[in-house]
């Protein structure tokens, strides 16, 4: 379990050292939006029945919705699409291309303080 | 670059050259980081040297780019994997059998061909999941449902050749048996399809499953015969209304009578749904309360139970015994019930369940308690609190069996599972538990005291344990050897799996044995036949091409 938690840790650092980015706009928000809804909401969502979100929840995580969030970083959402955790596996590019992923980046960006 | 074994440096780069023209640069992938993608998330030897691994992946947008690849492989002897989605986690994910093949990932040919709203059918290609094939079904307003298992992101073709099932009625749960015809390309590139597809002018592919002559589509399934391209499947035209009802029995043995009156009920077709056996007195919960214990951040396998509940099952480890029979009857409690699932018109739905429990009533003592009567389709508020799969409707949501929750602090990274099939009756449950719960206990493996099997098939019942996966390799190392211990001891009874990861199809196919293994030799001669390079899945389901098999003896 220890490796976990480096992972964990190298993704908040991520977080925090991340470089300031520019605004993406409205459009790549919105195919964000859609990419999100269909790879990741299943999990990630609001309602019953979403373990990813229980998950998050359980960790103490608030929000615990992905969507919510105004603390994740684009590299460290890159890191977790590509490389997974816990039982979330890696997303191949034939399912989220790169263009997909920086388009989720964007979405789940959008509200970040700049 | 990883090279696959026994090929050269030159001809493999010859041959993704190659594979770049006939598929487009951009859908070939070489690099480290996108062929780790490819990797078995799930895989208990996940970061060990013998970890099942891809080369690089492929990936074609049509059936003449699967083609191309196929005669390329062919040329340089390259062992390719094809994988529809590619989402087969707990039995093997995305990597191939074969450490070193490239994977052939389907996952861009996802064009639903056909959807025939008044003969209930669908003509697919490997990439389309069941949450394509079901928004497509919404947006086009269709009254059909599709037989879904619980993970909604794999495919009917993946998960169908993998012989998974799902939750509808049994005609559908089995989702190979509910396939109607095949499109496959060989391993020389060839393309053929089977059943009333082999007519040129066939007017009814996907409605009449075996066409003339031998019937080969299962030949097609957990092996390494050829790519499927486009395979048809039988859907359920939406009922009028759901209803559901649970029987509960109050002793240990009458779980005989109960399986017994529940296969009359099946076979006869009086009751048409999955149905749901649990046990109120051991907490093993039925199906349609998982959702219900994932919101309080329980999973089915915790298992609330006062202390003199937890001391008498400790004791009678996984065997009968009196104590527990006055237990549940001091308190009131069922010791097994079985939910019963009706599809059907209204008031056939009713006289069916009055019917049933007509039946169920000679076991003395049993008790009935009404369910749910749904008009469908469901309202957003039902589905909300539904077990989806049962309603045709894909989700996500098993995946909490994993999460990390209130009792599960430190969740695993994955798990695989252990699934052998047991016979449809009541004491091959109790045979199956007694004989597992003392291999666990040699063994330490952590098991619960009991288990109920899963009734996805109609004839026999599925054993279902989950082996974590987790961070620490040796503890992934001592699971797998207890997985191959299970697997001789339930051989010995007379229990085969049903399905299982590559790290122990060859361990399987091995048990089953009969007559000097007559039955693996014919699938070696099949396979020498008709892939003679053995360039197709190598491995798979125990099949290894006739120059491996030669250089392992
Ligand atoms: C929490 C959880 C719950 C699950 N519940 C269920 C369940 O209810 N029912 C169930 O059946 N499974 C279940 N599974 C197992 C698995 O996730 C599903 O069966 C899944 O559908 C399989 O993945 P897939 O459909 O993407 O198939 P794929 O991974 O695409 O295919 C599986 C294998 O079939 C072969 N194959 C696939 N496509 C082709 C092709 N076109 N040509 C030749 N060979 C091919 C390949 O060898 C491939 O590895 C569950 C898993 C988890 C983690
Ligand atoms: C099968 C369910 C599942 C799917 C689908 C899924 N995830 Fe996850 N995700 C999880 C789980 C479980 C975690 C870990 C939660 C924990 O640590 O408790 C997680 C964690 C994450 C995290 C880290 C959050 C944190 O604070 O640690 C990010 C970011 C993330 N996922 C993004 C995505 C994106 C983007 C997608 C869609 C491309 C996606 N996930 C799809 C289950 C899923």
């Amino acid at each position: 379990m220890k490796n976990a938690r480096v992972g964990l840790l190298l993704a908040l650092s991520l977080m925090i050292t991340a470089p300031a980015f520019a605004a993406p706009d409205q459009d790549q928000i919105e195919k964000g939006h859609k990419v999100y809804d269909k790879w990741c909401f299943p999990c990630h969502g609001t309602g019953l029945g979403k373990p990813g979100t229980d998950s998050l929840a359980a960790r103490g995580q608030k929000p615990a919705v992905l969507e919510e969030r105004t603390d994740l970083t684009v590299p460290a959402i890159k890191t977790f699409v590509r490389h997974g955790v816990l039982f979330m596996p890696m997303f191949r590019k034939t399912e989220v291309s790169d263009a997909d992923l920086d388009a989720i980046a964007a979405y789940l960006t959008r509200n970040n303080k700049p | 670059m990883r090279v696959p074994p026994g090929v050269s440096a030159s001809d493999f780069a010859e041959a993704i050259k190659q594979f770049q023209e006939a598929v487009g640069k951009e859908w070939v992938f070489t690099s480290a980081e996108d062929v780790a993608l490819y990797r078995d998330a799930y895989s208990p030897l996940m970061g060990e040297p013998n970890e099942l691994v891809a080369s690089a992946a492929v990936a074609p947008d049509g059936v003449e780019q699967v083609q191309k690849v196929v005669k390329i492989a062919n040329r340089y002897k390259i062992p390719i994997y094809p994988v529809s989605t590619g989402k087969n986690l707990g039995y093997g994910g995305s990597a191939p059998v074969l450490s070193g093949s490239v994977v052939l990932d389907l996952k861009r040919m996802n064009r639903i061909l056909e959807v025939n709203e008044r003969n209930a059918y669908a003509l697919v290609e490997p990439g389309v999941s069941y949450f394509d094939l079901y928004r497509y079904i919404q947006e086009k307003g269709l009254k059909l449902w599709v037989d879904v298992p619980d993970p909604g992101w794999g495919s009917p073709i993946g998960n169908s050749l993998d012989r998974g099932g799902g939750y509808l009625m049994p005609q559908y749960r089995n989702h190979f048996d509910s396939h109607c015809g095949m499109e496959v390309v060989l391993a020389n590139g060839e393309v053929m399809r089977t059943g009333m597809g082999a007519l040129p002018a066939a007017q009814t592919w996907q409605e009449y499953k075996s066409g003339f002559g031998p019937w080969i589509d299962g030949m097609f399934s957990q092996s390494n015969f050829g790519v499927v391209t486009k395979m048809g499947f039988w859907l359920m035209p939406e009922p009028d209304a759901y209803l559901s009802g649970t029987v509960i029995v109050p002793r240990h043995d009458d779980l005989i009578p109960l399986v017994n009156t529940l296969n009359y009920l099946e076979n006869t077709r009086v009751t048409n749904g999955m149905p749901d056996l649990a046990s109120p007195l051991l907490g093993i919960p039925m199906l349609s309360e998982f959702a219900a214990r994932f919101d309080q951040g329980a999973t089915p396998f915790d298992r609330p139970q006062d202390a003199e509940l937890t001391a008498l099952i400790a004791k009678a480890g996984g065997n009968m015994s009196p104590e527990l029979d006055d237990y549940a009857q001091k308190k009131g409690i069922g010791y097994w019930s079985c939910k019963l699932s009706f599809y059907g018109a209204t008031k056939a739905n009713a006289a069916n369940w009055a019917y049933a429990k007509e039946k169920f009533s000679a076991i003395p003592g049993v008790k009935f308690e009404e369910g749910d009567v749904y008009k469908l389709p469901l309202t957003a508020e039902q589905r909300e609190k539904v077990h989806k799969p049962q309603f045709g409707i894909p989700s996500l949501a098993m995946f909490s069996i994993g999460a990390r929750s209130a009792m599960n602090p430190e969740p695993s990274t994955g798990h695989m599972w252990f699934s052998p099939i047991i016979p449809r009756t009541g004491e091959a449950i109790f045979e199956a538990n007694r004989v597992f719960a003392q291999a666990a206990k040699e063994l330490g493996l952590p098991f619960l005291n009991f288990n109920l099997p899963s009734t996805y098939w109609e004839r026999a019942f599925i054993f279902i344990f989950a082996f974590p996966v987790v961070k620490d390799i040796e503890t992934n190392k001592k699971n797998v050897a207890s997985f191959r211990k299970l697997i001789q001891v339930a051989a010995d009874h007379g229990w085969g799996e049903y399905r299982t990861a590559p790290v122990f199809q060859d361990a399987i196919m091995n048990t089953y044995s009969f007559n000097n293994h007559a039955l693996l030799h014919f699938h070696e001669t099949v396979k020498d036949a008709i892939d003679p390079n053995g360039i197709l899945s190598a491995g798979r389901y125990g099949i290894w091409p006739k120059h491996v098999r030669e250089a392992k003896s």
